[in-house]
């Protein structure tokens, strides 16, 4: 089994016709992600190699039965993007849309708890979810995914995600779900959310989570797989060398204060039964040391 | 961004907020015709980004124009913790009854804003916080609810901030939520929050942090940009549009995403190297991007070696291929380069680089690797600078 999404997920493409929509979409399909739609406001009865293009996810959603959306246009049309999508009930969005200010983060996300309390976000400035060989939304390489399982895998990080995916697959250790969750301030989808769904997964027996400085998801993650994992969590936190105070990339990432260091996350990880990497490779040899255990 | 105090109160006060009457001054003159304007006494303040201008000197009263000229001569280039003054703001010496401190951020955890008002102002919340923490009257805020006039007097309430305060203070508490809200700020911080005699509440500071991704609908924020003092690496990678930390080792670091970026900084570190920059090119890099990132890397003298490490997922392994080999020919990079490239088209990207590889262009399989490689070039380096003296 696999977490959010599987075999049977039907997705469409908000931002099919720009450049990015259509390259990763297509890819999206090409893995064998059932593609069947696309939503570009305006030029609804176009079709994109084949995959029909609608004016709304209402009607996207009406025509296609699809059940996730993958959100892939610019920051300013994000959050319209996300709300057309939840008011077509749509229950899975993932937006990998960099660059949406803070606020009009805050009141999405607030919007959606309110009045879509069924949507599930994911994202926003995420690398989106990989059921491998099952359904990839968004834009990670689906070839460095290996199938099957027993491992979990949840990050911030999009480019650590694939990192975390490729030390597996070099070990030979398949992997269930990978969802990288993004690196903004208020992600849809938190780590906790994702912990618990891999609890909750059969087939998923371990669970390698990647973290990195700013705020205190690490520190809650570690609190809920202290207190309701019973499956082993290997844990990787990046920033170890940031110094305090800027911004390293991810709006998200900035240690404030005390607050916030890679040392504290690891700390409360370790203090929570979590095996700590000093880098992803050797997050991925602990991981490997446990699929062996299992 | 984070605002000069000076801007900050600019910003204030096209939402209302009230400010004390003052000006800017890069000057003594200036700072003289300032204080003529604000009328005696004034306050004569240094405009740096750091704190405890006080203690350092960089804060003094002047009851005359004479005054102001010493203290202004005084402050202007006066060297506070590494920044140097280069503007005064000079305003109306405002008379203190009460000091108060309110501010709006975002709670990260509770996905809502969070506000606080306290009746301890004037010193750092944090100490508040850490020693009175029932000082501090916290109201979280649905964004899609906003803060109401009866849940702002509530909170001022809450705070029991001297009753004298209340109808000033939530007026200033719900135009500062509208600077927060739709000036785009990360946080807006008043403190102290002052209570005059005469019963005037108004900000005697303002600390404004904006939020970078909301620049495209704030065209008047520009004003605000040419007055950062930045380091020189920082403001070329500014103009490029890159994201770009400087640090203070001698391996340029180049990565695709804002972990992996850090990622590469801590290994480098933990085989025994110093990181001279963060830099990250960001999701779907051209080719010109990666060309300008090794343009930014090259204009750093520290620079011995240069890590290059990507998984392309959005960012595509040709692109990143082209960038390097155009600036190869563009530029004369004053450090060898170690690339790791991964992810989506590497293959193609690899076999661009096929035919420039050489002991200035090394391709190695994995981050670890790559790493260690550019790590041993950088102190390779070392003993042939000392020796030569040369750069």
């Amino acid at each position: 089994m696999s977490v959010f999404v599987d075999e049977k997920t039907k997705v469409i493409v908000q931002g099919l016709t720009g450049s990015q929509g259509k390259f990763h979409g297509l890819r999206n399909k090409a893995y064998g992600t059932q593609v069947v739609g696309g939503v570009t406001p305006g030029k609804g009865g176009q079709d994109v190699e084949g995959v029909p293009v609608f004016d709304s996810c209402a009607e996207a959603v009406k025509a296609t039965g699809a059940d996730a959306s993958f959100v892939a246009v610019p920051p300013k049309a994000a959050p319209g993007a996300i709300l057309d999508a939840a008011e077509a009930g749509i229950p899975f969005i993932v937006c990998i849309t960099e660059g949406i200010p803070a606020q009009d983060e805050a009141r999405v996300f607030n919007t959606l708890a309110r009045d879509f309390p069924g949507t599930r976000l994911l994202g926003p400035n995420c690398p989106g979810i990989i059921s491998p060989g099952k359904c990839n939304i968004g834009i990670t390489p689906g070839e460095i995914a290996l199938a099957g399982g027993p491992v979990g895998i949840v990050s911030r990080s999009g480019t650590l995600t694939y990192q975390a995916l490729y030390e597996l697959k070099q070990k030979g250790i398949g992997v269930t779900t990978c969802v990288g969750i993004g690196g903004d301030p208020v992600p849809g989808t938190s780590f906790i959310d994702c912990l618990q769904a891999f609890e909750a997964d059969p087939d998923t027996k371990a669970v390698i989570m990647f973290g990195e400085i700013g705020g205190s998801a690490e520190e809650e993650a570690a609190q809920f797989i202290a207190k309701e994992m019973s499956k082993p969590v290997v844990a990787y936190v990046a920033g170890v060398t940031a110094p305090p105070g800027k911004k390293m990339g991810h709006a998200g990432a900035i240690i404030s204060g005390s607050k916030g260091t890679a040392q504290a996350k690891m700390d409360a990880l370790r203090a929570a039964g979590v095996q700590v990497g000093l880098n992803p490779t050797e997050a991925g040899d602990l991981m490997a040391e446990v699929v062996k255990s299992l | 961004m984070d605002l000069f105090e000076y801007q900050g109160k600019q910003y204030f006060a096209r939402f209302g907020i009230p400010v004390s009457p003052g000006g800017v001054a890069d000057t003594v003159d200036e700072a003289v015709a300032q204080a003529d304007k604000a009328g005696y006494p004034v306050v004569v303040k240094a405009q740096v980004q750091v704190g405890g201008r006080g203690k350092a000197g960089g804060i003094k009263l002047a009851a005359n124009a004479d005054e102001v000229r010493t203290h202004a001569s005084n402050i202007l280039g006066m060297d506070i913790k590494g920044h140097v003054v280069r503007r005064l703001w000079v305003e109306h010496a405002s008379d203190i009854a009460k000091e108060f401190y309110a501010s709006f951020t975002l709670d990260r955890s509770a996905k809502k804003h969070l506000g606080m008002l306290s009746a301890q102002g004037g010193v750092e919340i944090e100490q508040v916080a850490e020693e009175n923490p029932d000082a501090i009257a916290k109201l979280h805020i649905d964004p899609v609810d906003g803060l109401t006039e009866d849940a702002a007097r509530a909170w001022v309430a809450e705070a029991r901030l001297d009753p004298q305060a209340t109808e000033g203070t939530v007026d200033i508490l719900l135009k500062l939520y509208r600077c927060y809200v739709d000036g785009d700020a990360d946080l807006v911080e008043i403190n102290p929050l002052i209570l005059t005699p005469e019963g005037k509440v108004h900000a005697l500071d303002a600390k404004v942090t904006l939020d970078d991704n909301a620049s495209f609908r704030h065209p008047e924020w520009d004003e605000f940009r040419g007055l950062q003092v930045m380091d020189p690496r920082d403001e070329l990678a500014h103009e490029k549009g890159l994201q770009y930390v400087g640090l203070e080792g001698d391996v340029g670091i180049i990565a695709n995403g804002a972990g992996l970026a850090m990622s590469t900084c801590d290994v480098v570190n933990q085989v025994g190297g110093q990181p001279a920059n963060f830099l990250d090119i960001g999701g779907g890099a051209s080719a010109q991007v990666m060309a300008d990132a090794l343009e930014v890397i090259n204009s750093d003298e520290n620079v011995k070696a240069i890590f290059i490490n990507i998984f392309g997922g959005i960012t595509r392994g040709e692109e990143v291929a082209n960038g390097i080999v155009q600036a190869l020919e563009q530029v004369e990079l004053r450090a060898p380069i170690v690339i790791r490239l991964d992810g989506t088209n590497a293959e193609e990207g690899r076999a661009i680089l096929a035919p420039h590889l050489s002991d200035r262009l090394q391709s190695k399989p994995t981050m670890l690797e790559a790493a260690r490689e550019a790590v041993a070039l950088a102190s390779a380096s070392v003993p042939e600078r000392n020796a030569g003296g040369s750069k």
